[in-house]
């Protein structure tokens, strides 16, 4: 039996919503969504959930459309990706399943944007663009595994850092931030996965973290993607210095933001 | 994967929910009742236990301590047969895994200053450091709590600023997740499990009192999280 539900069965929830108020005391901006109560601190965030957001500040609800907007058109490229590399034929037989598991949850992110941003937040998601995954003629990703393998790489590693970089922006919002949580780490486990494989194959010597700023044997186009990744300081501390761990270990343990800016210019060389 | 993580020794042997508030060893568990604000008038008995505090200080100190834990892990682990005989790969693995998470002890131990809390007593006898699979097992688990800790852990905390650093660490916590759940089935979509991942591609969250029991079968330390937010 699950612990939560062991305690809620010998705890019911008889509270006011005032007393409640005193025992969930929290960040202000908690209370703007109202209370939520302990059960969606304990949910996987289902969308039953997410539909009984209290109504919110027009603002508010402005910013995070266009911030899960942005997230959508980025679960669109990678999800367009991986749909025409699986139709393609390209994907060695037996890393398919790889794909077609990473793909599913990109279809799955694109479904869940567009449900959050349309049904729950009354916005309007983002119509899919229109993608060149050859970048104008410079890469041939369906045709060259490797260059395939290379590309989903780029992705994945972007999506991290994109979603990492607007985590401040939702965080005005449990649920929305919980869901963008959610979808972050498992772009980080994307990109843990193909990182190996392309190592696995001979492309590269790419671990399934990043080590400094390094693109390995990406091509050059994807240095944006990796810039600032060899950052060693946090919260003012040179962890270097502190640990007397080698800078390349300390760059590897804490993966950098983008702002939406730098990853719209990363993307954009794959818009038609 | 998710009961297995959830079933703490002392909820697996007593059945009776009474007796198990009354156990000692689950302060945690209690004091996750009084949390609730449950009006129940038994006494429930609290250990001296470490409390890791409150607000944004009491969630670095959970980090802290889910850290620590890692560490000692991998401590262990490098000093073991399995690692001893292990091959490049999951050499080269275990050994970057290890220093990111002394990396991340020693970050979050210096962070927190004189609010840190002390080192925690650790006890691995269940894990066989000469097996790889039962290295391998238990370091799953390691990863993929920290991973669904930092996730459920997010949204409780009030600065912009720490909610990135907890981002950018969980990242990491992720990559080596997905890298350890590879070696053990390789090529599978393992590393990306449906029994982490739910149908909408997002990754479970755990609560507070769900790590830390999970966390109690290796922590000696009794730890007190009653004042952390909820």
């Amino acid at each position: 039996m699950n612990l939560i539900k062991l305690l809620d069965t010998i705890c019911p929830d008889t509270k006011s919503s005032e007393e409640k108020d005193l025992f969930f005391s929290r960040r202000e901006s908690f209370r703007k969504f109202g209370d939520f109560g302990k059960k969606v601190a304990l949910a996987a965030v289902p969308l039953a959930i997410l539909s009984s957001l209290p109504r919110i500040a027009k603002a508010d609800t402005a910013s995070l459309i266009g911030v899960l907007n942005y997230a959508l058109t980025l679960e669109h490229l990678e999800y367009r990706y991986y749909q025409m590399g699986l139709d393609s034929g390209v994907i060695n037989a037996a890393d398919r399943v790889i794909f077609q598991k990473i793909r599913d949850h990109e279809l799955a992110h694109v479904k869940f944007l567009q449900e959050v941003i349309g049904n729950v937040l009354k916005g309007t998601p983002v119509a899919e663009p229109k993608f060149d995954f050859t970048a104008k003629g410079n890469f041939k990703p369906f045709s060259d595994y490797p260059t395939f393998l290379a590309l989903s790489q780029a992705f994945e590693d972007t999506g991290v850092r994109a979603y990492k970089g607007q985590a401040a922006n939702v965080m005005e919002s449990d649920v929305v931030l919980t869901a963008a949580l959610s979808i972050h780490s498992v772009e980080a486990r994307h990109a843990s996965m193909v990182r190996r494989l392309r190592t696995k194959k001979g492309l590269d010597t790419a671990k399934g973290w990043i080590s400094n700023g390094s693109i390995g044997s990406l091509p050059a186009a994807t240095q944006a993607i990796y810039a600032g990744e060899e950052n060693v300081m946090h919260a003012g501390v040179n962890v270097v210095s502190l640990t007397g761990l080698d800078a390349t270990a300390v760059s590897e343990a804490w993966d950098e933001p983008l702002n939406k800016e730098q990853v719209l210019g990363i993307a954009s060389l794959f818009l038609a | 994967m998710k009961n297995e993580l959830i079933k703490p020794s002392g909820l697996v042997m007593n059945s009776d929910r009474r007796l198990f508030l009354k156990r000692g060893s689950l302060s945690v568990a209690a004091a996750g009742l009084l949390m609730i604000g449950c009006n129940d008038d038994e006494q429930i008995p609290m250990n001296p236990a470490v409390s890791l505090g409150s607000g944004d200080t009491g969630i670095l100190n959970y980090a802290y301590a889910l850290e620590q834990l890692e560490a000692a892990f991998y401590a262990a682990v490098i000093k073991g047969g399995y690692f001893a005989n292990a091959n490049a790969e999951e050499k080269q693995i275990m050994g970057d895994i290890e220093k990111h998470e002394r990396a991340h002890r020693e970050f979050f131990k210096a962070a927190l200053g004189k609010a840190a809390i002390e080192d925690l007593e650790v006890n691995f006898s269940s894990i066989d450091f000469g097996s790889r699979s039962s290295v391998l097992g238990a370091a799953k688990t390691f990863e993929d709590l920290g991973v669904a800790a930092y996730n459920g852990a997010g949204k409780f905390l009030v600065s912009a600023d720490l909610l990135l650093i907890a981002g950018k660490i969980v990242s990491v916590e992720a990559r080596h997740a997905a890298a350890i759940r590879d070696l053990i089935n390789p090529g599978s979509a393992d590393f990306a499990g449906d029994d982490l991942i739910d149908v909408n591609g997002l990754e479970r969250t755990l609560s507070f009192s769900q790590v830390l029991t999970a966390a109690s079968a290796y922590v000696i330390t009794p730890l007190d999280f009653s004042q952390l937010p909820s």
